[in-house]
């Protein structure tokens, strides 16, 4: 009588998911995180996706998994997923140091972050704590204190400075979008 | 659309200015400048290897972006937003709020000594409550190392659109992009002895006066 919603397609629309409107993403080659919508779809999908633990639910102690994590809720304590990437959603609250292959911030972070690959602070991210990484995405209107370490990829390739022209140009035009800038090194 | 008509009604009628929706003020007023003294704050860092620095403005990429290239650490302290955390604020006697300064360091700039080949403190120094201002500036000489160097800015006029509040991101070598700012009010204006007092435990201080009214000051520790 009524069709099923998880009878449909998954397509994340870019506006379901958080602050996807101001990242450049033809840009970054974002490697795909959206859990939140597909964890809500049916049975047959869920094993391509992320695990994903919710915003009420609160995790004292070691965190670590050899898969995608899709974060929304509180941690305290230590984050470990080593080749895997993590999204901290708008609700986590994160007091660990974390340790992934790729972290997605939207949430808060108080801790240090070692990303092997990227990070990328959303513009609703909070993060307080040290980054080391090779690559780093920060959003317009991401709170950030502390340090940038960025390390040199291990393939040996040597970090350049993005030259000036490389760098987002006076905005004299009327786009509503607040811009991202990218730090690909 | 709904919310837009009775307001742009009561701004036609002299009620109330609309409120531009949050990107636009920046992408219509955004400018930028030639700064001689980021020039030289450049100059100097290019001779040091692997150059660390402080910012201590807002959480920009294109500085992190540039600094980075330094091939040094990058970091970040908006030490005037922190400033304005209710978390500092103590009740006084007669019942009004004063910022505690020792909890505030004791939060803020806690970095170990000699930490950093260099400090960008932008304009903060006119935007930074009265008694933050000294002790910021000595405890930036302490995490600065030896010939360490310190870009700062300061307004020497009162007021006008030139002097609006804005957050610096570096284009290149000596180029910045202002991008304003609505959250900030100017809380004195420097004169030269005010800033040279300010800055007399370091070794050497360079006055550029720019065309905007800005006094850039480089200063070595």
């Amino acid at each position: 009588m009524w069709k099923r919603p998880e009878d449909k397609p998954h397509t994340a629309t870019p506006a379901s998911q958080p602050g996807a409107g101001a990242t450049t993403a033809a840009a970054t080659p974002v490697r795909e995180s959206r859990p939140l919508e597909m964890t809500k779809t049916g049975e047959s999908s869920r094993h391509d996706v992320a695990a994903h633990i919710g915003k009420s639910v609160l995790v004292k102690g070691e965190l670590s998994g050899s898969e995608d994590l899709y974060l929304d809720g509180e941690v305290e304590g230590v984050i470990e997923l080593r080749d895997h990437s993590l999204v901290i959603g708008p609700n986590g609250r994160i007091r660990a140091s974390i340790s992934a292959r790729e972290v997605v911030i939207h949430g808060r972070v108080e801790g240090n972050v070692n990303a092997s690959e990227r990070a990328e602070l959303k513009k609703s991210c909070v993060l307080i704590g040290d980054v080391s990484t090779q690559r780093i995405v920060i959003e317009d209107g991401a709170f950030f204190k502390g340090s940038v370490d960025l390390k040199k990829d291990s393939k040996g390739d040597v970090r350049k400075p993005v030259p000036a022209s490389g760098q987002p140009a006076v905005n004299s035009g009327a786009s509503a979008a607040p811009q991202s800038s990218l730090l690909e090194h | 659309m709904n919310h837009v008509g009775p307001r742009l009604l009561k701004w036609l009628r002299g009620g109330e200015r609309p409120q531009p929706c949050a990107a636009q003020p920046s992408a219509v007023s955004r400018s930028s400048r030639h700064s001689t003294g980021l020039a030289e704050f450049t100059r100097l860092l290019s001779t040091r290897e692997n150059a660390s620095v402080l910012d201590l403005g807002p959480t920009s990429s294109a500085n992190i972006s540039f600094l980075t290239g330094f091939g040094g650490r990058v970091c970040n302290e908006d030490i005037v937003h922190a400033s304005r955390e209710a978390r500092y604020m103590t009740k006084q006697e007669d019942g009004s709020l004063a910022l505690d300064t020792q909890r505030f360091f004791s939060e803020n700039l806690g970095q170990p000594a000699q930490q950093f080949d260099a400090v960008l403190c932008w304009d903060v120094a006119d935007y930074l409550i009265e008694p933050l201002v000294k002790p910021m500036v000595e405890r930036l000489q302490h995490l600065l190392k030896p010939k360490g160097v310190l870009l700062a800015f300061f307004h020497t006029n009162e007021a006008g659109p030139e002097h609006a509040p804005a957050r610096y991101h570096i284009i290149s070598g000596e180029f910045l992009d202002l991008e304003p700012r609505h959250d900030l009010r100017r809380q004195r204006v420097f004169n030269n002895r005010h800033v040279e007092n300010l800055f007399k435990g370091y070794s050497s201080l360079k006055f550029f006066l720019a065309r905007d009214h800005v006094r850039e000051v480089l200063a070595i520790r």
